[in-house]
């Protein structure tokens, strides 16, 4: 029992790797990745409402009628986001200003329905909730990442540190929307040339 | 009027909602790989937003804010839009089965499309009145639609092109999104 656990827990963080191995979520991938703060502030938020409504949905699992499944998932998830929402409003102000529309957006966040759909609807809470952690973990380490090519090269930091010298010049391109788009299509390419050995 | 096409221009090209808001990506990329899948969509889109649009403005301003309810605004969006998009599916299939055949199988995926409940929650945080709503919402509608079929025309093409394997489909997709993104970034100038 213990290895299936650590196995849904295991494959979120490589095998099934979101946005790279399972293309959903693109839009905040695209959106947050700015800075490597954004990055880890919203990958937080996310692993919060995943886990949490993976939990509620696997046990609900028996009691939620086949017809209505998504409705109810999407009622499930959009209450969790209203609860980060409001924390993050009272914690974290300067955050939320940064990541705007982009917190209520979580809802309509195709891995966290995806997750309730293939996932917790099928399974027990024990293994829900790995599942829900490991995909939410590898969720914003993916997002990390990509954040920290964009913000190095972009503005030349890395969570506003400075590592290259005052002769370093700012590739501005990569912090614009354009940019986001081919950093994060040339990072597809490598985890496929990754995957194929 | 002035004050609407600007709006209209603002909302299609310069905030344009697929390539500068980087919302509505997931149909952006999986339905643009045919022509007509592409026009489907966009007309749905179209059709969809406005009407979300105008309801979601109506529930905001005499259901919620008299309530001191607005905490509340994610949950009940998104309830709108879903059982919005059912009603429509459901009318159209009844009366218009022509329009239905068309639009019928991407309605069901518009209601987890983030840039119909991104668009309604900017015409709220950007405090349109009903007018404003409604052009801004049928504006970034287009714009999406624009944006759309530019892709599917590109894409149509990379099919025949040689692509190195790694690079292949969503790849290649998200680099020349990139490159449309950059076109569309010269607008920028347009307005001050």
């Amino acid at each position: 029992m213990p290895k299936g656990i650590i196995h849904e827990f295991t494959k979120g963080l490589w095998e099934e790797v979101p946005p790279f191995r399972l293309v959903l979520g693109l839009c905040p991938t695209l959106a947050v990745t700015k800075t490597v703060e954004n990055a880890v502030g919203m990958g937080m938020a996310v692993i919060f409402v995943l886990t949490c409504s993976n939990i509620i949905v696997s046990l609900l699992r028996n009691l939620i009628p086949k017809q209505v499944r998504i409705a109810c998932f999407i009622v499930v998830i959009a209450t969790f986001v209203t609860i980060v929402e409001l924390v993050m409003q009272a914690f974290t102000y300067p955050l939320y200003l940064k990541l705007g529309i982009f917190i209520p957006l979580i809802v309509v966040n195709c891995i966290l329905l995806g997750r309730a759909e293939a996932f917790a609807s099928k399974n027990s809470v024990i293994l829900s909730l790995a599942d829900g952690l490991g995909i939410g973990i590898g969720y914003t380490l993916s997002l990390s990442t990509l954040a920290s090519f964009r913000e190095i090269l972009g503005y030349g930091t890395f969570y506003h540190i400075p590592v290259f010298g005052p002769s370093f010049k700012p590739f501005s391109f990569m912090v614009k929307a354009p940019g986001a788009f081919v950093c994060l299509g040339l990072m597809l390419c490598i985890m496929n040339m990754l995957k194929k050995k | 009027m002035e004050n609407y096409i600007v709006l209209a221009i603002s909302c299609i090209f310069i905030n344009n909602i697929l390539l500068m808001q980087y919302l509505g990506n997931c149909p952006f990329l999986g339905v643009s790989k045919r022509m007509e899948t592409a026009v489907g969509m966009a007309m749905a889109v179209v059709f969809v937003l406005v009407m979300a649009g105008a309801v979601t403005w109506i529930v905001n301003h005499y259901i919620l804010k008299p309530h001191d309810l607005e905490y509340l605004r994610t949950l009940s969006f998104i309830l709108v839009i879903a059982a919005l998009v059912q009603l429509v599916e459901m009318f159209l299939k009844k009366n218009i089965p022509a329009l239905y055949a068309g639009l019928g199988i991407y309605l069901p995926l518009i209601t987890t499309n983030c840039a119909v409940l991104g668009v309604c929650l900017i015409n709220m945080k950007e405090e349109y009145d009903f007018m404003q709503t409604l052009v801004s919402s049928f504006s970034y509608a287009v714009g999406f639609g624009l944006a759309l079929v530019l892709f599917a025309a590109i894409r149509e093409r990379i099919i025949l092109a040689r692509v190195p394997k790694p690079l292949q489909d969503t790849s290649i997709g998200l680099v020349t999104a990139g490159m449309l993104s950059l076109a569309f970034f010269a607008f920028k100038g347009m307005i001050h």
